[in-house]
């Protein structure tokens, strides 16, 4: 079972690496991740939401959506374990 | 049973500790327009800093002074907070979390107004992780009865 | 593209994987259930060290706090912004997707009094 387990987790990595191959290098400036969107957010930022940190302005601003859901993911988490595990002794 | 833990040097050091702890984490907060910091980063150094008075005291000497109906109230204030922002740009006639549109109950220009609302949101936030930090991490601690610690 | 080149511009991505497959074989292998979350959480910091070292640039850019005083803004100057965002929401949503695990293990524990896979699934194992 052990044997099986590590079979399948190297011909994963293998899969893995070889689609490396494929892979921007790294530090490359003209890979798509950095050429498609980023260059707007990094230019655009003091302009439009007066916030020189890139990052918080992406945050809370121009992705406010992705964070408004991850706080929601948290927000259940945290509901979620108090219903697992509480239990009221007090009253 | 985890016997409440007595060691002077411990306790002192946490409290001397904790108000800078909690300091530098409103900083992280407040300044994380110009420097690397936003809720997120600032809500867990806050949730540590009542992590480590649970760790070096016990579980009753956090709930002093963080009773649990407050966290849970907090944790649905912050997402309160953010859905609210983004509601209030919908009342004022914009696109949801479209901040600009806070310029007109705000007394600044539409570009302003964003970084403002950026700021409201990352409060939001804060409030939210350091709530859900805490409130996780006792239920943990103790098995979920807020004893001095617990053990199966 | 000589044989060291493509090595130095790839290898990052390769110790990654490694790391990553260290968690998978714990998540697929190991028979107890926090050993089991221990190896997620080391898939996902695999996975967030991927991101991140996407957004890299080479020739000496920086975090991305725009300068003060910096009208024409080079995107080349300033790393991406974007991996890191992404990542600063997954690391706090997995540490709570970790808190919600344990809780869930708790439970497991304080029904079976195990944590052993194989223990748990033995018909009659239920306390």
């Amino acid at each position: 079972m052990k044997l099986f387990a590590f079979l399948a987790v190297v011909l994963t990595g293998a899969a893995l690496i070889y689609s490396t191959f494929d892979m921007p290098d790294w530090g490359d400036t003209t890979s798509p991740a950095n050429a498609h969107v980023s260059p707007r957010y990094i230019e655009q930022t003091l302009n439009e939401t007066a916030t020189p940190n890139a990052v918080t302005s992406v945050l809370a601003d121009y992705r406010g959506f992705d964070t408004l859901g991850e706080t929601t993911v948290i927000f259940t988490a945290a509901i979620v374990c108090i219903m697992l595990l509480r239990t009221r002794t007090d009253d | 049973m985890i016997k409440r833990n007595e060691d002077i040097i411990i306790q002192t050091v946490t409290r001397l500790l904790t108000p800078f702890v909690q300091l530098f984490a409103l900083y992280v907060i407040a300044h994380g327009h110009y420097s690397p910091g936003g809720g997120f980063q600032g809500g867990c150094i806050l949730a540590a800093s009542f992590i480590l008075m649970a760790v070096a005291n016990d579980v009753a000497f956090v709930k002093r002074r963080l009773p649990e109906r407050l966290t849970t109230a907090l944790i649905s204030a912050g997402v309160l907070i953010y859905a609210g922002i983004g509601l209030a740009c919908l009342m004022l006639g914009a696109n949801f979390l479209d901040y600009g549109i806070l310029h007109r109950v705000l007394p600044v220009d539409a570009v302003k107004a964003r970084a403002l609302a950026t700021l409201g949101v990352e409060i939001g936030v804060g409030i939210t992780v350091m709530a859900v930090m805490v409130s996780i991490f006792l239920n943990l601690l103790s098995a979920g009865r807020h004893e001095e610690g617990a053990v199966e | 593209m000589t044989n060291m080149e493509f090595i130095i511009g790839k290898y990052n991505y390769w110790i990654y994987i490694v790391l990553m497959m260290i968690g998978f074989y714990a998540m697929i292998a190991k028979r107890n259930l926090v050993k089991k979350i221990v190896g997620m959480n080391i898939f996902q910091t695999a996975i967030i060290l991927f991101f991140v070292s996407i957004g890299s640039k080479k020739g000496g850019a920086t975090i991305p706090i725009i300068r003060a005083g910096d009208e024409a803004v080079n995107a080349a100057q300033y790393i991406n912004p974007l991996p890191h965002v992404l990542m600063l929401t997954a690391i706090v949503v997995m540490v709570s997707t970790f808190g919600v695990a344990m809780a869930l293990i708790l439970m497991i524990y304080r029904k079976y009094r195990t944590l052993e896979e194989d223990e748990i699934l033995k018909p009659g194992a239920e306390t």
